[in-house]
């Protein structure tokens, strides 16, 4: 392909020219589209209410990126007259802003779980995660009654809210300092989570799995599910979205 | 570490040197095993300590490999251990042999977590077996094992021959096809033991993502090396195409997989990014590895694999040069289709359908490229089963090409997105195009690698191609239906306003489609034994005595005008037949060369 101003031929003879045209070609679209998500405001709405995971939301978070949850989970809810009806109010940007990684999935052979906080009592949850078909029959959901059996692992919980520290999640130095604490108290009918919930508000605090002699990865991951959806109040943040 | 860039060092070298080389060689993977020992005695989790037992093992198995092959006897002369081809096919050989191994693996697991969603008892109760830890085994194993393992060894194959040089440095080349597999065994192992970013395609942790890298730059300076030393001018287009989805891989992999471990002794790592930024910086990558790892890199293939098959040039060398740019360009934007309608900003999600939508233009030209390459040649559709496959790849190509575009429309988005309509249009891409010009090109290369007259069996290849079609119709039929039907059921609203199903109803409604595909992956596998065995007797040497498939039957006796009509005789005897002619000599076809 060769006009007065333009000869290929020089590309197809330059493997060098050839290599860095190609890279800067691909690497327009990523630089066009993903950066500037990292500095226009308005890309995360600033919403009431959100904080970071409490470390045992954060273990049960942990347990189901592990079990893959997300390949038959959605945790986003469009702005779509049915799925508001099923699910709740659409999600916002700023709900997943602590989410490393973000777990939005993509295919839904199971429900939207967004906003699952609530909805259904920790028992539910237990059988449900037990025996999915003994609660819903038609589920064809894998059963996890290995959750209930294992105890959480608790030793590294600080260095975990370190590492998310490092990638921006605001922790305080006392959230990784009581790390430990405030996952036993948070999973422990007998102590006192006033200290948990005033750093971390609306932080549910009792025994998830039935068994409050143990802390098992069932307690965890019941905890995440309980809390999802619940930290902000949708009907407070409607009204700050009309004006833009 | 590695042997330095150069086609005759091995005639030259002292012993002294070669000593020297493999003493440092092995000391290098010695130091790799320690480390990893090390790595997995102060593990944090035992999942981290399987995996680190595993690289040790492999470091061991890498340090006896090269203390054996230390030869010390001296050449007797330059040139003298250069093979009569002068191309360094090693690694191709075994490349060929991993791709249909990690096929018919990846296609075992998928047709597994097909029946699985059909019968959920298959998930048997154990943690190692259920869904959510197989599906990313499945993917990552037919998409990375797979099509890696047909890209690296088909890319060493066509950048040797276009560029008429031998493989630059085969050691690193060794490295890159052992050390991918590697990767393959450590990735996988880890999704059975919970070990995951929880990234859909991109779930290896930290490490293993490391070691990718490794591998991947190593892959970069073979495959760039090879094409530095080249004989030919031109850089042929082929390597245009596998250079571009190396070359970009590098880059998605290393800013999509950006992360902050634990600890240095555990599994577990955090994205560097959150939420919003986080998907799409996920999706630009995951929709990249669609456009780059499965469409560029296989339309590598097919621009070299397609001509040589039919006899035939390109059709276009314009084309070539306009879609190439043009697909690279446009597929880069493509991402935030995957997000429309979700927390990501309009703006965001407008500019990836729109990209989308133009995308579509490029892929054709890259389809009508292939196809009409085969203009003068079509008959050999009937006769030849490896250009039906290859034809059939890029119908697929087409096919796939058109429905993406169509389902990244917003409003067909708002009923498609979440459905098993995705996964219909996915495998229809990867079923279709991926495997099929997979099949054909290692169906291709296994005679010539092997240097066999021909292929076991063409028949065979024929009963591959039918079983592989047919699954791919079941397949992505059932899953159109079964997705449009989920989507609709979804919104599906009754007179008195309110929602008509409930979640259950639709998990329940789609149990025959699942069945339905799931017979469409069984009848895709079965193709795929058809081929192990076809080549297995290939490699074996053995030739099946079967009818051949071009030669139309012909015989001489009958070839001949039909004999003077003599008058019917009023008595009503019955006229004496001509007698039969000499047969005449066959025709000598001369064939343009």
């Amino acid at each position: 392909m060769t006009t007065k101003f333009f000869d290929h031929g020089r590309i197809e003879r330059n493997i060098t020219l050839l290599l860095v045209l190609s890279l800067i070609t691909v690497a327009i679209g990523g630089i066009v589209e993903i950066a500037p998500l990292f500095w226009i405001d308005s890309t995360v709405e600033k919403v009431k209410g959100m904080r970071p995971y409490t470390p045992l939301e954060l273990a049960g978070r942990n347990v189901y990126i592990r079990e893959g949850c997300y390949n038959c989970h959605s945790q986003m809810i469009r702005p779509f007259r049915d799925e508001v009806e099923r699910y709740g109010h659409y999600s916002l940007a700023a709900e997943s802003m602590y989410d490393h990684p973000f777990q939005w999935g993509s295919k839904r052979t199971g429900p939207d779980l967004a906003r699952v906080g609530g909805r259904y009592s920790d028992e539910w949850h237990v059988q449900h995660l037990v025996d999915p078909r003994a609660v819903v029959p038609e589920s064809i959901m894998p059963p996890y009654a290995f959750l209930r059996e294992r105890d959480l692992p608790t030793a590294d919980i600080r260095d975990h809210l370190v590492a998310q520290r490092r990638v921006g999640v605001p922790y305080s130095d006392a959230d990784l300092d009581k790390a430990l604490d405030d996952l036993t108290a948070q999973a422990d009918p007998a102590a006192d989570p006033t200290e948990l919930q005033k750093r971390y508000p609306k932080a549910q605090a009792r025994d998830f799995d039935g068994d409050p002699a143990r802390l098992t990865e069932m307690d965890a991951l019941v905890a995440y599910l309980q809390m999802l959806g619940t930290l902000v109040d949708t009907r407070a943040a409607e009204p700050m979205e009309q004006p833009r | 570490m590695f042997q330095p860039p150069g086609p005759t060092k091995t005639g030259s070298r002292t012993l002294g040197q070669k000593m020297e080389n493999t003493v440092i060689k092995a000391g290098g993977w010695l130091g790799l095993g320690f480390v990893a020992v090390a790595a997995a005695a102060l593990a944090r989790d035992w999942g981290f300590a399987v995996q680190m037992w595993t690289v040790a093992g492999a470091a061991l198995v890498a340090l006896l490999v090269t203390m054996r092959n230390l030869d010390l006897t001296v050449p007797a002369g330059p040139g003298a251990a250069v093979r009569p081809s002068g191309y360094y096919d090693d690694v191709i050989r075994w490349g060929t042999i991993a791709t249909l191994f990690w096929g018919i693996a990846g296609f075992l697991v998928g047709l597994y977590i097909a029946l699985q969603l059909a019968f959920p008892m298959l998930n048997l109760g154990l943690e190692y077996t259920t869904f959510g830890r197989l599906r990313p085994l499945h993917t990552s194993a037919v998409i990375f094992a797979f099509g890696g393992n047909a890209l690296i060894c088909t890319s060493f194959w066509v950048v040797q021959r276009t560029c008429r040089a031998r493989l630059a440095f085969p050691a690193l080349a060794r490295f890159v096809f052992w050390g991918y597999q590697l990767f393959i065994v450590l990735a996988a192992t880890g999704y059975l033991l919970g070990i995951t970013e929880g990234r859909e395609y991109a779930e290896p942790e930290w490490y293993v993502d490391i070691w990718l890298t490794i591998v991947w730059v190593s892959y970069l300076i073979v495959f760039l090396g090879t094409i530095v030393k080249r004989h030919e001018p031109h850089i042929y287009v082929a390597n245009w195409f596998y250079l571009a989805f190396i070359v970009t891989v590098a880059m998605l992999h290393l800013v999509n997989n950006l992360s902050m471990p634990v600890s240095l002794f555990g599994s577990k790592s955090y994205s560097a990014f959150a939420g919003v930024q986080d998907a799409l910086t996920q999706w630009w990558y995951g929709h990249n590895a669609v456009g780059f790892f499965l469409t560029a890199g296989f339309l590598g293939m097919m621009y070299y694999f397609v001509p040589k098959q039919a006899e035939r040039p390109v059709f276009s060398y314009r084309l070539s040069i306009v879609h190439f740019w043009s697909l690279i360009f446009l597929y880069i934007w493509a991402g935030p289709h995957h997000l429309h309608y979700t927390a990501l900003p309009d703006w965001a999600q407008t500019l990836g359908m729109v990209f989308s939508v133009m995308l579509w233009m490029p892929s054709w030209g890259g389809m009508i490229n292939g196809l009409m390459t085969l203009s003068g040649a079509w008959d050999k559709i009937r006769t030849d089963p490896i250009i039906r496959m290859q034809v059939l790849a890029l119908a697929f190509y087409g096919m796939s090409t058109f429905e993406g575009p169509l389902m990244s429309i917003k409003s067909v988005n708002s009923l498609s997105h979440y459905t098993d309509w995705t996964i219909g249009h996915v495998h229809s891409g990867a079923l279709g195009w991926v495997g099929m010009i997979s099949f054909a090109a290692i169906y291709f290369l296994v005679p010539r690698l092997w240097r066999r007259e021909r292929l076991y069996s063409l028949r065979m290849i024929n009963w591959h191609f039918w079983c592989a079609t047919l699954g791919i119709v079941l397949y992505a039929s059932s899953m159109w239906v079964a997705g449009i039907m989920q989507g609709l059921m979804w919104r599906a609203y009754g007179a008195d306003g309110y929602l008509v199903y409930a979640f259950a109803d639709v998990v329940a409604a789609m149990q025959p489609y699942y069945l339905i595909r799931a017979a469409g992956g069984g009848l895709y596998l079965l193709g795929a034994l058809f081929m192990a065995w076809n080549i297995a007797q290939t490699i074996r040497g053995k030739l099946r005595d079967e009818a051949p498939m071009a030669d139309p039957p012909y015989d001489p006796v009958k070839d001949r005008p039909l004999p003077a009509r003599a008058p019917t005789p009023a008595d009503g005897t019955v006229p004496k037949p001509a007698p039969a002619p000499e047969p005449e000599p066959e025709p000598v076809l001369v064939t343009a060369a």
